[in-house]
């Protein structure tokens, strides 16, 4: 019928790779500041996190921490995507984004503490241009948005990003954030880690939407799906995004396709919806391997380096963890101090009351 | 300045703030071309532009979350939502986010930034367009709840809004828009958030009101006044944090109270007001807490509307009632 058009038309989104499962790099789509001294140092931090990641989960199992959400087999989409990032830009981070947090100035003690339940955690340091992890799900994008205008009114050059799952791009909140950014050309990203899996419901029960890079179309901004377990290609997206976003061109909707390879959080138990097989199918995927031998073939890494790389990791680790295990320990007055900078009478009251039966209570 | 009414305070209070500090803005659906479905902010694009006088796309939720994003990034924002019964999509932000950044932050961040709600009944309105949720707000820790009830004190509470480091709920009484007219000074001043107002002494009973309410309970005073009852009337003008010592000292000299609200009666504010004047002045009270309220049902529409919101002599009955017991 005349006029009608069907979703096959938006079918071929095609996803950028640039550095390949086997390390080989296609350099015409390489962006030139990622040298191979640069990959390498991304490669390090890579490892950091890929320990930190698995050290945190080793703690909760321990005790020493509370509920945790692993981003293992994402640290190209996180690490690629914060390192493309301008240093006035500032980012909104879900609950998933450990990796992306620390490359951009979040102490890992920090985030450390903050799952073993000490909110000081979540007070980065002045300089550190991230804002505290957002748990509701998809509702944090429309910050960035209006964060991204407020600089605009005031014409500072920065952009902001907003990271997110697949499973957000199914709030209502991602539409508004999404329309708004459109009509008012916010320069913001809008960052998607596409991991497959909302918990336990799958990516095709998200969206009928064949890509949801696509879904940035309808909005009237450009969009890009990037092989999100490919460091060259998240960098380069959120480069060109962050280009577009600063010569005024508006707001960029990136889906880095990625896997989580480890459980939704600790408390949940993926083998109820989910088959081995599968997991070991994105293995050859893993991002941390194809940065690893593109190195290699360039002789900027061997066996030696690898061991010692892991060796330095644990090692800062082993302080990282001491470090948020010696944080202050909260005191109750923290519950009521930060609810409004003037503490109301009521609440004043309520705090010393409470501190009254403790002290009670000690006898 | 001469005589205006309550949506001209308002509006003359943005004005007002908007040249004083550049860094304050209007947002929401039809604030600015149109300069708002109430005219609260006519004429503010013409002079300001369409960058802080913004007309934003249909979306409750997605406005309050922009503005929390410009208050992070250092703007004032003053958000406008059409109408109460829109206000639930905005909630989340509102419980989620707006009301949390300072805790979540440890006091690194704040959201300086101001909700306009026109709430309530008594305009004729479809569905959804009468609403008074001031229960809902109180409950949410984090926030200030304010509800003018006159054009002076609605450029004064919105002056104090605007300024005031956290982020506030503005509840405009719309039923009483125009209903006003009174000398409201052309230059900036403030109403203190926090502070009740006494619009009446009397010594045979405490009545407390706020927003459009306030007007009824009046009525209803000079009703009284007629039979010889003299009433202390009170304005609490801010919800949240509530000056709980002005009608609590109030009760301690009358022993009897009257609360009045649009708002359900169960968990709405009357419960919380009686109870903390038990708390605090049992041995002077002589009367339960009577509270005239709307009934715990959705507002009906027009043709029985004024069934449900407290009226002058529903709430005469009650001062009647108080003094009987």
């Amino acid at each position: 019928m005349k006029g009608f058009f069907d979703p096959s038309i938006l079918e071929e989104v095609e996803m950028l790779r640039i550095l390949g499962p086997e390390g080989t790099m296609e350099e015409e789509l390489r962006p030139p500041e990622l040298t191979d001294e640069k990959m390498q140092e991304l490669y390090r931090e890579m490892v950091f996190l890929r320990l930190a990641d698995q050290r945190a989960l080793n703690l909760q199992r321990q005790g020493r921490m509370g509920t945790y959400a692993p981003f293992m087999g994402q640290e190209a989409a996180q690490v690629g995507s914060a390192a493309a990032l301008g240093e006035g830009d500032w980012m909104f981070p879900s609950f998933r984004e450990g990796a992306a947090m620390y490359m951009r100035g979040v102490p890992m003690e920090a985030i450390f503490a903050y799952w073993m339940g000490n909110e000081a955690g979540q007070r980065f340091p002045d300089e550190v241009k991230v804002m505290p992890i957002s748990i509701p799900v998809g509702t944090h994008p429309l910050h960035a948005v209006g964060f991204a205008l407020a600089a605009k009114i005031k014409r500072e050059p920065i952009c902001t990003i907003a990271y997110f799952g697949d499973g957000a791009t199914s709030k209502g909140d991602f539409h508004e954030a999404m329309n708004m950014a459109g009509v008012l050309k916010a320069p913001t990203i809008f960052f998607c880690q596409n991991n497959q899996y909302a918990i336990s419901v799958p990516r095709t029960l998200q969206t009928a939407s064949r890509s949801i890079a696509q879904k940035a179309l309808a909005y009237g901004f450009g969009g890009i799906q990037v092989d999100g377990n490919d460091l060259a290609a998240v960098y380069a997206a959120t480069k060109t995004a962050r280009q577009r976003a600063l010569s005024g061109q508006g707001a960029t909707l990136i889906e880095a396709v990625t896997y989580r390879l480890g459980p939704h959080t600790t408390a949940d138990d993926p083998t109820r919806y989910r088959t081995q097989e599968e997991v070991e199918a994105w293995l050859p995927l893993d991002p941390l391997v194809r940065v690893r031998k593109y190195l290699e073939k360039c002789c900027m890494w061997d066996q030696e380096m690898e061991e010692s790389v892991y060796a330095f990791a644990q090692e800062k680790l082993n302080r990282v963890v001491q470090q948020a295990e010696a944080f202050p320990e909260p005191t109750p007055e923290e519950i009521f101090i930060y609810t409004l900078e003037k503490m109301p009478q009521r609440l004043e009251l309520q705090m010393k009351d409470y501190l009254a039966f403790l002290k009670e209570l000690e006898g | 300045m001469g005589k205006l009414n309550l949506v001209q305070a308002i509006q003359n209070a943005l004005m007002t703030e908007m040249q004083l500090d550049p860094s304050v803005m209007v947002l929401g659906e039809d604030v600015g071309r149109e300069g708002g479905v109430f005219r609260a902010t006519e004429g503010l694009q013409e002079k300001f532009g369409p960058q802080r006088a913004m007309d934003t796309p249909l979306a409750e939720s997605g406005i309050v979350g922009l503005a929390l994003g410009l208050a992070l990034n250092g703007m004032r924002p003053v958000a406008e939502i059409q109408f109460d019964g829109f206000m639930p999509p905005a909630w989340d932000q509102i419980i989620s986010h707006i009301s949390r950044i300072r805790t979540r932050s440890r006091g690194r961040f704040s959201a300086p930034l101001v909700i306009r709600i026109p709430y309530g009944g008594g305009i004729r309105a479809p569905e959804h367009h009468s609403e008074a949720t001031e229960a809902v707000l109180v409950h949410t820790p984090g926030i200030k709840v304010v509800y003018p009830a006159t054009p002076y004190d609605a450029k004064g509470l919105l002056i104090s809004a605007i300024r005031d480091p956290d982020p506030v709920l503005f509840l405009e009484p719309k039923r009483i828009y125009r209903a006003i007219r009174e000398e409201v000074p052309e230059d900036p001043y403030t109403v203190p958030i926090g502070e009740a107002r006494l619009v009446r002494e009397g010594k045979d009973l405490t009545m407390v009101a706020w927003g459009a309410m306030v007007r009824e309970a009046e009525k209803a005073a000079d009703l009284a006044a007629q039979e010889g009852i003299r009433v202390d009337l009170l304005d609490l003008r801010t919800l949240s944090p509530m000056d709980d010592q002005a009608f609590i000292s109030s009760v301690r000299k009358t022993g009897r109270a009257v609360v009045v609200h649009e708002a359900p009666r169960t968990c709405g504010l009357g419960a919380e007001i009686a109870a903390r004047i038990q708390e605090e002045a049992i041995l002077q009270l002589q009367a339960p807490v009577v509270r005239i309220t709307g009934f715990d049902t959705v507002v009906p529409l027009a043709k029985l509307e004024h069934h449900y919101i407290p009226s002058p002599e529903r709430i005469l009955r009650g001062i009647r009632q108080v003094l009987a017991f």
